[in-house]
């Protein structure tokens, strides 16, 4: 379902789905719910991939199938050229829609937790901890408590917290989507330069089309449930980039384009398919 | 209390699961008859024999109602007065922050403790036991009066602005179903608790009632009557309670 | 201290006072309730000849073991029944109208299984403490954030840690008012049972000196049990209030 031509070489793939389709058996009375696929992905090593669609489309499964916390009904799913098995593999981080910050720990302890389990030694715990406070901006605040924090520093606490495993994978579901517009933006460019330090690959499932083109490789769309991709669109951006990409030209018309094939979609979605048809005000 | 699960299952299955209970209630009834004997408990269905024989007795009746007269009478008290209060307490936000600890000190005092000073005060006979339901009841009812007049949402009140209504309309229309599921809750929990006030009460303070014949029936080892009675009570308790769960689940639309 | 609890301490002040002066000056009968100064001197007396000793003990040993055995067994009771959703449909009814029920009714049969002594007692306050644990823990079970029982796998956790890092963690708060409630029951359900069984403890020395005419002693006992209650909870409370200072609103 993917344009030839825009899969990263095989060599440099990190992730990759094939055929990938989850229907969920019905319940009594009900007949089964096809929600996702068939879709096939790929991700390349240091690759940031967006995947936008409209609301109830599957990408939340998609991304779950993708970091081992769902299974598939049918198809596979490579993680680094292994099969990926109902478990989470090393090398995933996974950042959810909702805080999962843990209420109980300093933000410190909540960022430490994932490498006190590992077996690390005290100092190199100590010092990937205070990497991850520095870069996320949350040095100030490492004594602090989830429940003094704002939602945007305890969304950045749990992205410290998945940060100092070193995934190889960054899995990004909506991260930013209680938050407002303006700290969006800017959780965009702090992911982009986290992006840059870690050398991982990203996959970034949002609703918001800006965000999407704004800091992605690649966009992938996805029709309304079940989810197909219709289609992935390269944006061609330089790696050295931030919010402010949205000046060029390009930044327009990409967003235009992907909008232009998602509309008909979120319309299906919403059961207002038959406008999708009409007229636009501008030929 | 659950999570709602139970809401999804067919009505056969909701059956099939209180029957299930049901048998395993009455197994384990027949096995400590089995091991206690019969100078303590009577086996089931000998003790629904005694039942059905109390339930033509007119001695019965008279004692039950005596114990409804007192129940009711608390009920409707604790009840009004319990929503009363809330109403005022809740709103008057001081007022409430200074009243709910010693309401929830007064709670877990244990009440039975204060009834010599009730039996002072009131005597002996119906309005001690009125008096000890109430005082069972009345808190609880209290509590989550205030809980859900605290728990209105600002929102609804700037929405009765923003549509003109009257006090009274916006009293009616908007507040009264926003903390009518909460406030039932609490006289669920009431119900519960002012007839266990009333047994208590008839247990040691009163020649009638079925708490006295309970008490009774300890004392001069009258095991059938006992069992029979706590059988009767213990059947009511448990279908009042469902029943009441039943509209509360309604009420706060959880199916 | 805050205007509400200086209104507080007022409103308590004043009513003592108020109660104080009416007895005093006989505009309510001694035969119906003695001066509260009185009660308190009485009490003090009690306390420091050891004439409560005994029954203290008694008292104190039930509630403690009740208070253990209902949070123990309860917090297990109420983790199996979370993880078996079909007998917790089965159950949910009989929790709900649980309190409805008059257990003390059920002493004979008690005594009858576990001898003259003090089990029968416990085992009254364990049944009232009991299910206030099991509500509490499924409440608590329920409330751990879905997002969190992710967490647990993208951190690889097996059963056993998810359940000790984050599934406990997090349903603390609603544990700790299991506790709270079960203390508090256990404590009702002893005394109530000391109370109208009789046998020995404090609230057996209530009813007998109810029935012995004896009000000083009676009072002095009952604003014993009434201040107990009180530093129980209010210690539990502070004890809370330091542990969820830091959670904000769980």
């Amino acid at each position: 379902m993917i344009a030839p031509g825009t899969d990263p070489p095989r060599e440099e793939i990190r992730a990759q789905l094939n055929g990938v389709t989850k229907t969920y058996p019905s319940a009594l009375g009900q007949s089964p719910v096809h929600a996702l696929g068939p879709v096939d992905l790929a991700i390349g090593v240091k690759e940031f991939v967006a995947v936008v669609g409209p609301s109830g489309c599957g990408k939340t499964t998609l991304l779950e199938i993708l970091g081992g916390l769902n299974t598939p009904s049918a198809g596979e799913v490579l993680f680094e050229g292994r099969p990926v098995a109902g478990r989470v593999p090393q090398g995933i981080g996974v950042v959810f829609q909702e805080d999962a910050s843990l209420p109980w720990l300093s933000v410190r302890d909540n960022i430490a937790f994932g490498l006190r389990r590992v077996g690390l030694a005290a100092a190199e715990i100590r010092a990937r901890v205070d990497y991850a406070l520095d870069l996320m901006g949350l040095g100030a605040f490492a004594a602090a408590y989830p429940a003094q924090l704002s939602g945007g520093m305890r969304q950045r606490v749990c992205i410290a917290r998945t940060l100092v495993l070193r995934p190889r994978l960054i899995l990004l579901d909506e991260p930013f989507g209680a938050l407002d517009q303006q700290t969006r933006l800017l959780m965009g460019d702090e992911l982009l330069r986290l992006w840059r330090d870690t050398g991982a690959a990203i996959l970034l499932i949002t609703h918001a089309i800006d965000e999407a083109v704004m800091l992605a490789d690649r966009v992938g769309i996805m029709s309304a449930r079940p989810g197909r991709f219709i289609e992935v669109i390269e944006t061609e951006w330089p790696a050295a980039r931030d919010s402010r990409i949205a000046a060029e030209a390009r930044f327009g018309e990409l967003t235009a384009r992907v909008w232009s094939k998602l509309r008909a979609e979120s319309l299906k979605a919403l059961g207002r398919a038959e406008l999708a048809s009409e007229q636009g005000p501008v030929q | 209390m659950s999570a709602g699960a139970g809401s999804v299952q067919p009505r056969f299955l909701r059956l099939a699961d209180a029957l299930l209970l049901l048998a395993a209630v009455v197994a384990i009834w027949q096995l400590v008859y089995a091991v206690a004997g019969e100078v303590a408990i009577t086996p089931p269905l000998a003790t629904l024999g005694f039942a059905a024989h109390l339930l033509g007795s007119p001695v019965f009746w008279r004692h039950l109602s005596a114990t409804a007269i007192a129940f009711g009478a608390s009920l409707a008290i604790a009840s009004a007065a319990g929503v009363a209060a809330g109403l005022a307490l809740g709103f008057h936000r001081f007022s409430g922050a200074v009243a709910e600890p010693i309401l929830t000190a007064l709670y877990s005092l244990p009440k039975v403790t204060l009834y010599p000073l009730v039996l002072l005060i009131f005597g002996l006979g119906i309005s001690a036991k009125i008096a000890f339901g109430v005082m069972h009841g009345v808190i609880p009812v209290i509590l989550f009066t205030m809980s859900a007049i605290k728990a209105i949402d600002p929102v609804h009140l700037k929405t009765a602005r923003a549509l003109n209504l009257t006090p009274v309309q916006t009293a009616c229309t908007i507040l009264a179903p926003a903390v009518a599921p909460e406030i039932f809750t609490g006289l669920r929990i009431g119900f519960s608790l002012t007839l266990l006030g009333v047994l208590i009460g008839e247990m040691f303070a009163s020649q009638r009632g079925l708490g006295f014949m309970i008490i009774n029936g300890i004392n001069t080892h009258d095991v059938h009557t006992m069992m029979a009675v706590i059988l009767l009570l213990t059947v009511f308790a448990l279908s009042a309670g469902a029943l009441l769960l039943a509209l509360d689940r309604r009420l706060h639309h959880r199916a | 201290m805050s205007a509400v609890a200086r209104t507080r301490l007022a409103i308590v002040a004043t009513f003592m006072a108020l109660l104080e002066l009416l007895t005093r000056t006989g505009a309510i009968s001694e035969l119906v309730i003695i001066p509260p100064s009185a009660m308190a001197t009485h009490l003090w007396t009690l306390l420091a000849t050891g004439q409560l000793n005994a029954a203290m003990a008694q008292t104190f040993a039930n509630i403690a073991i009740a208070f253990a055995l209902s949070v123990t067994v309860g917090f297990v009771s109420g983790a199996a029944i979370h993880a078996l959703p079909r007998l917790r449909r089965l159950l949910d009814p009989l929790l709900a109208s649980y309190y409805a029920i008059p257990f003390f009714v059920f002493y004979p049969l008690l005594i009858a299984l576990l001898g003259l002594n003090r089990w029968p007692l416990v085992a009254i306050g364990f049944v009232f403490g009991a299910a206030a644990m099991v509500i509490a823990t499924l409440n608590g079970l329920d409330r751990v954030p879905r997002v969190l029982r992710k967490v647990a796998k993208v951190h690889r956790m097996s059963r056993r840690e998810e359940v000790l890092r984050i599934v406990l963690p997090a349903a603390v708060p609603y544990l700790f008012t299991g506790l709270k409630l079960s203390l508090a029951y256990a404590f009702i359900g002893i005394l109530a049972g000391e109370f109208i069984l009789s046998g020995g403890g404090l609230g057996f020395s209530i009813a007998f000196s109810y029935d012995a005419f004896d009000n000083p002693t009676m009072y002095a006992l009952m604003l014993f049990v009434l201040a107990l209650a009180v530093a129980l909870n209010s210690s539990l409370d502070w004890w809370e209030q330091r542990l969820m200072r830091r959670r904000g609103r769980a």
